[in-house]
């Protein structure tokens, strides 16, 4: 085997979070319309290497991904062994919105996934005009909850192997082994009770379904894709989201789950490039 | 007890007798269970099996009931949701144990910390037909 360079770039960033010294990890790889892409709960930014990798977007997208703090290879601030981890929704966009202003990004595209893709209808609905586009993967206003969070985080149970074995059937059965088992990967490499901490997110704080009908697409344009396989957010949750609002019109991809850019990239381009293409005006 | 025996649930329990010998084959499943001495029951409609786990390999299977037998969790579905989730391709929602019991088609009751800990080894062992169905 010939060995070969991607062309991600990953640099250490040092910025303030709401008043909060943080080092945060990010890569990026292309150039043009700046791409933002958020990852899933208790994964980091590796799971859109394949976006990254592709130049039938990054020849006309920069696209951006950064590990949340206490995700990947960004560190969790100091201190933080002293207390209990908890993404909110405030806590959520403030990393987001410090992040495009260090970088100062114009008027950037910003794709999420899972709580990503709910912290995408957020932005919409406050920040809309700080977006070009917005896409939300696997995304909708509230969702169920279909088990009990605490097993994420004990002594008793291994939080890696079971954060894992808990995603893995969101996972579609057609994908490629080797995807599926690097999108579980990131799982197992998580920090402890730091994916039930980013759920504080989506059970507890985030249920934006009083906040949803206020999404204005004309200001921002917001596209909803979701995998047919993912129970979690399933496409009945981005269905019932999108009829909310005004200029949304749902895509169900056939053939992928809950963490389509990391589970089957090839299939997944075929959903995410049409959408590219609209927001860049061809 | 008295049991209906449909051709949905002869087959399900034909397969899951085969199940000792897909598990105890696989040494990858075998090694990640390989900590694990449990003993559950796989409710087939009203056909209870009980399935003996003892250092990651299946050492006993036994259908039918076994009054006051003492077991750590049990996992009942249908014979049809069975035979749905060992489609070679299941459909959405059918594909997945915890889709199941989200959906209400499968019900896990009993020891969850003995399930949670090693939710992979379950979720691979019951699928485990699966792969005989996609041939």
């Amino acid at each position: 085997m010939v060995a070969t360079f991607e062309p991600i770039i990953g640099r250490y960033l040092n910025l303030d979070i709401a008043g909060r010294p943080h080092r945060l990890y990010f890569e990026e790889a292309g150039s043009g319309i700046p791409l933002v892409c958020l990852h899933t709960a208790g994964a980091d930014g590796r799971q859109y290497r394949h976006l990254m990798c592709d130049p039938a977007i990054t020849d006309h997208f920069r696209v951006l991904c950064f590990d949340m703090p206490w995700h990947g290879k960004s560190n969790p601030p100091d201190g933080f062994e002293r207390e209990e981890y908890a993404l909110t929704t405030e806590s959520y966009a403030a990393m987001i919105l410090a992040f495009i202003d260090a970088l100062e990004l114009e008027k950037p595209v910003c794709m999420g996934c899972s709580i990503g893709g709910r912290m995408v209808l957020y932005l919409a609905a406050r920040h809309p005009d700080r977006f070009r586009a917005l896409i939300g993967l696997e995304s909708a206003d509230y969702q169920d909850p279909w088990y009990d969070l605490t097993w994420l985080n004990r002594p008793d149970v291994h939080g890696g192997e079971v954060c894992a074995a808990m995603v893995s059937g969101l996972i579609s059965p057609t994908v490629p082994e080797a995807r599926r088992q690097e999108t579980l990967w990131m799982y197992k490499q998580g920090g402890p009770g730091i994916f039930k901490g980013d759920l504080h997110f989506y059970r507890v704080d985030g249920d934006l379904r009083a906040l949803t009908p206020e999404i204005d697409t004309r200001r921002c344009p917001l596209y909803l894709l979701t995998g047919e396989y993912d129970f979690s957010c399933s496409p009945a949750d981005t269905e019932r989201t999108a009829a909310k609002i005004a200029g949304v019109e749902p895509v169900t991809m056939r053939g992928l789950g809950h963490f389509p850019m990391s589970e089957d990239p090839e299939r997944f381009r075929s959903y995410v490039l049409p959408v590219l293409d609209r927001i860049r005006g061809v | 007890m008295s049991t209906m025996t449909t051709d949905a649930s002869t087959t399900v329990l034909a397969r899951m007798c085969e199940l000792p010998a897909m598990v105890n084959g696989d040494d990858a499943l075998v090694r990640r269970g390989r900590f694990l001495d449990c003993d559950f029951l796989v409710g087939v409609g009203d056909v209870p099996v009980y399935v003996s786990v003892r250092g990651g390999r299946i050492a006993a299977l036994e259908q039918g009931e076994r009054l006051t037998r003492r077991t750590d969790f049990a996992i009942r579905a249908a014979p049809e949701t069975w035979l749905r989730f060992w489609e070679a391709v299941p459909a959405p929602g059918w594909h997945d144990l915890s889709a199941l019991v989200k959906q209400g088609a499968a019900s896990m009751e009993g020891d969850f910390r003995v399930i949670m800990a090693n939710l992979q080894y379950f979720k691979d062992v019951l699928a485990r037909p699966r792969a005989r169905a996609a041939g």
